[in-house]
């Protein structure tokens, strides 16, 4: 159904495979794509048996730290199309992925100055400020609190963000990718306060990281001791450098740059610190000139990833129409599917557990007898949020604004089959 | 060990697991940061100015800096260039094409003493000394008229700059 062209990009014979499988250089031959490729061939199809059956395959850690098949080499992150001095951020192959948990090598990526390299033997977290006993912590010690793990969502608040002026021609990647889910294992930020005893003044806490950026975010102290996770593992690993290892901030359901990466140190104060980036940078402009500030939570928010713009319908007949919904304010309660541009809404079945601050997978099944369509999504959270249409949105912020954009996403079916983004 | 032994001790353990826990104050976990620790990483700068080094740096100073470390990625008057605007856009918030620069948008001076010295040049950040800070802060706000070209700040008059956006944003802590 993909646009990308489809290369013949078959590994080599599978003899070769496994004769080098059995050699010194198995883990290299792996990594590399094999250089000789052959087009797939009706003699692997019924009735013939497939030339896989016939001897056998590569061999175990091959390589170690296993990796996608190399018929998935197109399923990556991907920087946006127009080159920039200073890139800002990679984007997830939404249209590739199932379920709900994003693949840590997928998960979008968003830095400010670089990926430091640390070596968590050295990193260290500091506490101080309000507290009535301040605390250095190595990676090691925070291991040993009580740990917890939960799937959350991270969305960079400048998310879609083109979709405020004009419809991105991109796929859903391009438009929506700065959005992943993971489960994510970690300490409770509230667990640490307790163990540095917070003084009575207390109200907001500094958190900034160990990157050449020294990002830094101002949380409000409830934030803290709501749901707040110090976090070291992500899909059951350690984070990936890019996702802030050896430690970072998580705060369900908040823009995603205030979860702060390779945490180095909380500071309690008794106001915002208004840092760069929570005064100049992360604010909302609306069209009177002034600013919304502190706009932490993500909207209630969805979109169809298949079908997705640069995607072509593969043929008539039956097929699930499906999506990803989240919202930074509470759980998924309903998602709506449209398949004319919001006159006719049905209700899509939610795959389950549906999880707070998460993302939930949304389904409709569909046939498509080539009739155009304008197919749209509209999701509702338990705190009764609802998704709101483009015009409603610029409506309340306005185009200036480039953060927060949550509207209701359109798809236009054309009745040869090509899907591409459209603002109605 | 034995299998007798094996299977008391998978007992006891699961017996531990399933023991109700007293609710535990502190875990002792972790060390005492030292004072010099601390002052090591203390780095932020609050709006109303606390954090703030001693020092000082005048405008002159932070023009020959900022022409050697700045200039490359923000342009000779700060209006151009690679990286973000620094300069100009007074007046165009509510317009249709708003200029967010230094001297158009941010709400407090305080701020670019702390993001400087945090985070620039990009190329070596905390490489700067707070005299440099002080000075290359200086040039920039006097590049958007906020001080004069004699100007010299330190904590003291860092602080008491009234920003031409500072009544601009509306917290809503949602």
């Amino acid at each position: 159904m993909d646009l990308v062209p489809q290369e013949s990009d078959a590994p080599d014979s599978p003899r070769r495979r496994s004769f080098m499988a059995r050699g010194a250089a198995a883990s290299l031959a792996a990594v590399a794509v094999p250089a000789t490729t052959q087009a797939a061939t009706p003699d692997n199809l019924p009735p013939n048996v497939p030339q896989w059956m016939r001897e056998p395959g590569g061999g175990f850690l091959n390589p170690p730290y296993g990796l996608p098949s190399p018929f998935e080499k197109n399923v990556l992150r991907k920087l946006p199309d127009q080159p920039a001095a200073f890139p800002t951020a990679t984007r997830t192959p939404l249209q590739s992925l199932f379920g709900t948990t994003t693949p840590n090598g997928l998960f979008f990526e968003r830095h400010h100055a670089g990926v430091p390299a640390i070596d968590p033997a050295q990193h260290r977290l500091m506490l101080h400020g309000l507290v009535e006993r301040p605390l250095l912590l190595t990676t090691k010690e925070l291991q040993r609190f009580p740990a917890v793990t939960r799937s959350h969502f991270i969305e960079c608040s400048g998310n879609s963000m083109a979709e405020f002026k004009a419809p991105g021609k991109g796929s859903v990647q391009d438009i929506h990718g700065l959005l992943s889910g993971a489960e994510w294992t970690g300490v409770r930020l509230s667990d640490l306060l307790g163990e540095a005893g917070l003084l009575p003044s207390a109200q907001w806490i500094l958190a900034e990281g160990a990157d050449a950026a020294a990002m830094t975010r101002s949380i409000p102290l409830a934030k803290a001791l709501d749901d707040a996770l110090l976090v070291y593992g992500q899909n059951g690993e350690m984070l990936r450098p890019e996702q802030g290892y050896p430690l970072r901030l998580l705060l369900p359901g908040f823009e995603g740059n205030m979860s702060i990466k390779w945490l180095r140190r909380l500071k309690v104060g008794d106001a915002p610190f208004q840092t760069r980036e929570e005064t100049s940078k992360y604010t909302d402009l609306m069209p009177d000139g002034t600013a919304r500030q502190f706009t932490f939570q993500m909207g209630v928010k969805s979109v169809i990833t298949a079908p997705s713009a640069r995607q072509v319908l593969d043929g008539h007949g039956f097929r699930e129409i499906t999506g990803l919904a989240w919202s930074g304010q509470g759980s998924i309660v309903r998602v709506e599917v449209s398949l004319d541009g919001g006159r006719a809404w049905q209700a899509a079945t939610l795959d389950g557990p549906v999880q707070a601050k998460a993302l939930t997978r949304f389904r409709l099944p569909w046939v498509w007898a080539g009739q155009e369509a304008l197919l749209q999504s509209r999701a509702v959270d338990d705190a009764g949020n609802v998704q709101p249409t483009r015009a409603a949105l610029l409506q309340r912020d306005g185009q200036n604004s480039i953060y927060h954009y949550n509207a209701i996403q359109s798809w236009k079916v054309a009745s040869h089959g090509e899907v591409s983004n459209v603002h109605i | 060990m034995s299998t007798y032994k094996t299977l008391v001790l998978a007992g006891a353990i699961l017996l531990a697991a399933c023991a109700p826990t007293a609710p535990v104050k502190r875990l002792g976990l972790g060390q005492t940061p030292s004072a010099e620790q601390i002052r090591g990483w203390d780095i932020d700068v609050r709006a109303d100015g606390a954090g703030l080094p001693p020092g000082s740096g005048s405008v002159a100073q932070g023009q020959a800096i900022y022409q050697a470390r700045c200039l490359a990625c923000h342009g000779e008057k700060g209006e151009k260039g690679t990286g973000p605007r620094l300069a100009g856009g007074q007046g165009t918030l509510a317009s249709k094409s708003p200029v967010l620069t230094v001297g158009s948008y941010w709400p407090y001076a305080t701020t670019l003493y702390d993001y400087i010295h945090r985070a620039m040049p990009l190329d070596s950040p905390q490489s700067l000394t707070p005299n440099e800070v002080y000075a290359v802060t200086a040039y920039t706000l006097h590049l958007n008229g906020i001080v004069k070209a004699d100007a010299v700040l330190d904590a003291q008059s860092l602080a008491a700059i009234n920003m031409p956006n500072r009544d601009g944003f509306r917290p809503v802590r949602k």
